[in-house]
C-alpha cells in the first residue's frame, strides 16, 4: 500500500494499492502547497479508509517543477515515512503523466511537457510500448521553441496525479526498474547574484 | 497529554531562516537541540540566499529528525506533540518545515501546534533552570530580525514595541565586515579586529535615536544610515590615502550599534516599569553586547537574562519549548490548514488555533 504525494505542478495525494487508485484528492492551485497538503494527505487516507501504519511506502513526485511548491511535497513524503518508519520511493513527475498515456492506449514516442514558469518548459521524453512507458530522455529544462524530439506526440501537462505517479511506482518496482533520481529535481540553480566589487557610496 | 514527569514532550522544528533546528523537550527540561547550518553556502555571497537555505533545509530535515531523537534517547511513540514555525522567516525556507511537519502529524497522529518564531525565542529561556518572570521587555536581535518585545505571559500576551525600519542590526555587521573587506558572517569578524580598537574613536551615529524620534520611533531601529556612515568614512579615509583604523573603525562601528539596542531596550524597560530585560537572536554571541547589557542592567537594577547561545540562535527547542508552554496552558492544537507567514505578527503566538 502506497502513499503518494505530488507538488510538481499543483498537490495531488493518493493511495494506491497494486493498480488500484483507493483515494485521490488534487487541487490545481500552484500557490498553496504548504496550506492545504496536511488535509490532503490526511484526506486521503480517510478516503481510502487506511491508516497511517497501513502505509508501506510513500511516493514521492521528484519533479521536475517549480522550487517552492515542489519543496513541500517532497518534505512532506520523507517526514510521513520517517514518522512510520518506511521507505520512500522517489518518482520523476513526468513519468506519472506518461503513466497516464499509456494507461489511456496510447503508444510509440512521446514528449512530456510541464509550465517552468519564466517562459521556459520542463520535459521527458517516453517511448511507451505495450509492457511499459519507458522513459528515453529527461528531464530537462529549455525554452518553449527549444523543446527536443518535434516528431513525437507531445502532452502539455498541468496537472501530476498523484494515482498515476503510485502506479508507476509499482510498475517501476514490479519490472525491477530502479528510480533513477533521488534528490529534487529542481533543474536551476538558485537565483544568486555574486556580491562584485563593492559600490562606493559617496561620490 | 502531560507526559508522566516533567510535562509534555514535544518536538519542535524551526526551519525559518539558515538553520535547520529540531529540538526535543519535556516541559521546561531540554532533551535535545540539533542544528543543521546551511551558513557556509551563504557565506560566498555574503548573506542568506532564501533559495539555497531553502534547498539545505530539504536536504538536512531527516537527517536532523533522526539525530533529535537520537540525541534525546527517546523514541517517536514518546512525543506527545509536535511544534512548528510559522513565520516569519523566509517563505520558501518555513514551507520546508511546515510541510514535513504536518506530514509528520498526519503519520504519527500527534498534535500539532504552529508557533511563532519570534515568540519562540522568547520561550527559549523556559529552558533555562531559573527562567524568566512575566512581565518581561525581551530584546531579539539577529541577521534575520531586530524586534524589541513585550512579553506579559509567554502564550497569550505577547506586544511588539518596535522594530527595525530597515536593515536588522544582524545585517548591518555582515555588511560593514564587507566594507572592512572581511568575510561573512561578519558579527564574530567585526568582533575578532575590534580587539584593542577604541570605541570612542569615531563617533558614528545613532539611528533614531533624535529628540524627534523620541514618540514616533521610540522604540524601533535604523541600521541603513550607520552602515552608509561607516563606508563613507572608511573610502574618505582611503582618498586621503590614511591608513585604515581597522580596530577603531569596527570598536566604534560596534559600539553605535550596542549602544541603540541597549538604550531602546533599557528605555522600555523604564518606561514600562519592567526591571527585567531577556536577550535572545545570534547577536547575543557579540561579547560587547553581553558586557554592556550586563553594567547597564546593574545600574539600573534590571535583571538581565541572557540564554545560553544555543538557544539563541534560531533552533528547533525553543520551538518545542513555546509549543510545551501552549500545551501546559490548555491551548488546542491548531489545524493543519495553516501556512508559511514570511511577516506573522508577534501577537499571534500560536497560529490557527482548533476552535473548541
Ligand atoms: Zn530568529
Amino acid at each position: 500500500m502506497f502513499l503518494a504525494i505530488d507538488t510538481s505542478a499543483g498537490t495531488s495525494v493518493a493511495v494506491v494499492e497494486g493498480e488500484l487508485v483507493l483515494s485521490e484528492r488534487s487541487t490545481e492551485d500552484t500557490m498553496r502547497h504548504a496550506e492545504v497538503i496536511g488535509d490532503m494527505i490526511s484526506g486521503a487516507l480517510d478516503d481510502a479508509g487506511v491508516p497511517a501504519s497501513g502505509i508501506d511506502a510513500v511516493v514521492a513526485g521528484m519533479g521536475p517543477g517549480p522550487f517552492t511548491g515542489l519543496r513541500v511535497g517532497i518534505a512532506a513524503a520523507r517526514a510521513f515515512a520517517w514518522g512510520i518508519g518506511v521507505p520512500v520511493i522517489p518518482v520523476v513527475s513526468h513519468d506519472a503523466v506518461a503513466l497516464e498515456e499509456w494507461a489511456a492506449g496510447t503508444r510509440g514516442d512521446l514528449l512530456v511537457v510541464t509550465d517552468a514558469r519564466r517562459r521556459e518548459v520542463y520535459w521527458s521524453s517516453y517511448g511507451l510500448d505495450d509492457r511499459m512507458p519507458a522513459r528515453t530522455d529527461g528531464p530537462g529544462l529549455c525554452k518553449p521553441d527549444e523543446l527536443p524530439y518535434p516528431e513525437f506526440l507531445r502532452v502539455d501537462a498541468t496537472q501530476v496525479s498523484a494515482g498515476d505517479l503510485g502506479r508507476a511506482a509499482r510498475m517501476h518496482l514490479d519490472l525491477g526498474i530502479p528510480e533513477e533520481f533521488t534528490e529534487a529535481l529542481y533543474l536551476r540553480s538558485p537565483d544568486v547574484t555574486m556580491p562584485g566589487a563593492r559600490k562606493r557610496v559617496s561620490q | 497529554m502531560t507526559g508522566e514527569r516533567g510535562g509534555p514532550v514535544v518536538l519542535g522544528i524551526e526551519t525559518s531562516c539558515d538553520e535547520t533546528g529540531v529540538g526535543i523537550v519535556r516541559g521546561q527540561t531540554l532533551l535535545a537541540n540539533v542544528i543543521a547550518s546551511s551558513m557556509d553556502e551563504h557565506a560566498r555571497y555574503g548573506g542568506v540566499v532564501p533559495e539555497v537555505a531553502a534547498r539545505a533545509h530539504l536536504e538536512a530535515m531527516n537527517p536532523t529528525l533522526q539525530a533529535a531523537l537520537d540525541e534525546a534517547g527517546i523514541g517517536l511513540d514518546e512525543i506527545d506533540a509536535i511544534a512548528v514555525t510559522s513565520g516569519p522567516g523566509l517563505s520558501g525556507a518555513l514551507m520546508v518545515g511546515v510541510g514535513a511537519a504536518k506530514a509528520l502529524s498526519v503519520a504519527t497522529g500527534k498534535p500539532l501546534y504552529a508557533v511563532n518564531h519570534l515568540v519562540g525565542h522568547v520561550g527559549a529561556d523556559v529552558l533555562a533552570a531559573d527562567s524568566l518572570e512575566y512581565p518581561t521587555i525581551a530584546l531579539l536581535v539577529s541577521g534575520g530580525h531586530t524586534s524589541l518585545l513585550l512579553v506579559r505571559d509567554l502564550v497569550g500576551d505577547v506586544e511588539l514595541l518596535g522594530e527595525t525600519i530597515d536593515d536588522a542590526a544582524g545585517e548591518a555587521f555582515d555588511k560593514v565586515a564587507r566594507v572592512l573587506g572581511l568575510p561573512y558572517p561578519g558579527g564574530p569578524q567585526i568582533d575578532r579586529v575590534a580587539v584593542g580598537g577604541d570605541p570612542k574613536a569615531i563617533h558614528f551615529p545613532r539611528g533614531l535615536m533624535h529628540a524627534k524620534d523620541a514618540e514616533k520611533h521610540r522604540y524601533d531601529f535604523s541600521f541603513s544610515g550607520l552602515k552608509t556612515a561607516v563606508a563613507r568614512w572608511v573610502e574618505r579615509a582611503g582618498d586621503a590615502g590614511d591608513e585604515i583604523p581597522v580596530a577603531d573603525v569596527a570598536a566604534s562601528f560596534r559600539e553605535a550599534v550596542v549602544d541603540v539596542l541597549l538604550t531602546k531596550a533599557f528605555r522600555a524597560c523604564a518606561d514600562h516599569g519592567i526591571p527585567r530585560l531577556l536577550l535572545g537572536g545570534g547577536v547575543v554571541a557579540n561579547a560587547r553586547v553581553r558586557e554592556v547589557a550586563a553594567e547597564r542592567a546593574a545600574a539600573q537594577g534590571v535583571t538581565l537574562r541572557i540564554p545560553p547561545l544555543s538557544l539563541c540562535t534560531d533552533n528547533g527547542a525553543m520551538i518545542a519549548a513555546l509549543g510545551a508552554q501552549l500545551i501546559t496552558a490548555g491551548h488546542r492544537p491548531s489545524g493543519l490548514g495553516f501556512g508559511a507567514d514570511s511577516t506573522l505578527p508577534v501577537t499571534e503566538i500560536q497560529v490557527d488555533e482548533r476552535p473548541f
